[in-house]
């Protein structure tokens, strides 16, 4: 039977008694939201808070989806469930709805928060690599301030991001929408990490990718951008063979390794494909939504 | 610590250190044995429960995090005199093997009915996803929880009907 290690718990009623606990109890404590991540490994004690600060009573605050003059804003308490349901992503966002029908399973999604799985630093986790594609950022409150960090600067290893200790992630924010985005995961079994996901969001304009961002998880120490293959895809028209070789850059830019879920050049493979995949179908909405 | 929690519509109140598992809440301190321990990992679903309404993995929850919320267990489901449409759905379609899975299959299927009332099959196996059945059983599982949707009806007698 895995039970935690003991710990202290407090519950916080607002954002800015959140924050304040965060401060007076210093690096040994932890932020509890849905849980899904933060239990099980407390579980297993690779996670040992001596603080448990939970949040769940923070919904009221934290708990929406909602575009606001064409930024979209998801709170940190959002659950998977309301990203997966929500109108405004399914039509403008598809790639975080591609993402959300692959991530753990329903039960999960009920109880898991947006916040929580941009926060953990799980370089396994599918939300970060979809939030790099759309360019998003997080907005962190600490004790008397308030600073938004670009998602693509957030992580710094496994499980390690640049929020300071007396910090909480409250909100994820896409300052505008692609033209056109997918996400794609291949996992082992349903419900399972990644072997490889990869999420791509782009602009198009006057029939040329203008301007394409790609997101890579499972194939790295932490959430990976495809900067290169971005760059071999900027002003040139969609096809095949461009998509083939993005593929293939990406590939080289990826970092994988051999585990339970494949070898390095199994994963490598994925992304490869993976990447021309998303490429097409990404294209492909673009094209959809233009010709409205 | 001191919460205070309604489960299955009694109010219940208990001391519990804040590492206790809801799972292990409801089946050592309530009694309440229907909801099953399995992966212990929020894998499998068979420690399925209802928080406030929605399906959740009481493996994967503190107790102490229901303190002031509802919770209902697979006990909470029965009227205590007859069976529901899932349940009725389960004996009918013979949905059930050993049976380990079958109080999370009928908690989620419940929920799952209670927003979706005229699911396609497709929707009913991805609801069920969040569920395993190492009997593997999952036809019977789905025609089960079919059986519910064609058989709303909450009168005994035309349930009894439909066994002839
Ligand atoms: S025991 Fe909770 S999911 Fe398996
Ligand atoms: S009936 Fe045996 S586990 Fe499902």
């Amino acid at each position: 039977m895995q039970v935690p290690a003991r710990f202290e718990y407090e519950k916080a009623s607002s954002v800015e008694e959140a924050v304040e606990l965060l401060r007076r109890l210093g690096p040994d404590a932890h932020l509890l939201a849905g849980g899904h991540s933060l239990i099980p490994m407390m579980k297993l004690r690779l996670a040992a808070p001596e603080v448990v600060i939970d949040i769940h009573e923070l919904d009221g605050e934290l708990r929406y989806v909602r575009e606001d003059d064409g930024v979209l804003r998801i709170g940190a308490l959002a659950r998977h469930r309301d990203v997966l349901e929500s109108e405004v992503i399914g039509e403008r966002y598809p790639l975080l709805r591609d993402a959300e029908t692959m991530i753990a399973d329903p039960l999960v999604r009920n109880m898991g928060t947006v916040g929580g799985g941009v926060a953990h630093g799980d370089p396994a986790e599918d939300l970060p690599a979809a939030f790099v594609a759309l360019g998003g950022e997080v907005v962190v409150r600490g004790p008397g301030r308030e600073r938004t960090i670009p998602i693509d600067a957030l992580y710094l290893g496994p499980y390690e991001t640049s929020l300071a200790a007396d910090e909480m992630l409250t909100e994820v924010r896409v300052p505008n929408a692609p033209d056109g985005s997918a996400y794609i995961k291949v996992e082992r079994r349903a419900g399972d990490y990644a072997s490889a996901s990869i999420g791509v969001a782009l602009r198009m304009s006057g029939g040329e990718i203008e301007d394409a961002r790609i997101g890579m998880c499972g194939v790295g120490s932490t959430t990976l951008r495809a900067r290169g293959a971005e760059e071999s895809l900027r002003g040139q028209p969609p096809g095949e063979e461009l998509y083939r070789r993005a593929g293939e850059r990406a590939a080289e830019e990826s970092e994988p390794i051999e585990d339970a879920r494949g070898s390095a050049e199994y994963k490598r493979d994925l992304v490869r494909t993976l990447v021309a995949r998303a490429l097409e179908r990404a294209v492909e909405r673009a094209n959809r939504e233009g010709a409205r | 610590m001191r919460i205070e929690v309604s489960v299955n519509g009694a109010p219940r109140a208990a001391e519990v250190e804040p590492r206790l598992l809801l799972v292990h809440f409801v089946r050592e301190h309530l009694g309440l044995t229907g909801t099953h321990w399995g992966c212990d990992t929020s894998n499998c679903g068979a420690c399925t429960v209802l928080l406030d309404g929605e399906p959740v993995k009481s493996c994967t929850l503190l107790t102490v995090r229901t303190d002031g919320h509802e919770v209902t267990t697979i006990e909470g489901l029965w009227s205590g005199t007859e069976l529901t449409p899932v349940q009725e759905g389960f004996h009918q379609e013979h949905g059930l093997q050993c049976g380990f899975c079958t109080p999370g299959m009928i908690v989620t299927g419940t929920a799952f009915l209670e927003r979706n009332p005229d699911p396609t099959e497709a929707e009913i196996r991805e609801a069920i996803s969040g569920n395993l059945c190492r009997c593997t059983g999952y036809e019977n599982i789905i025609k089960s929880i079919r059986w519910a949707v064609e058989h709303p009806a909450r009168s005994r007698e035309s349930r009894v009907g439909s066994r002839e």
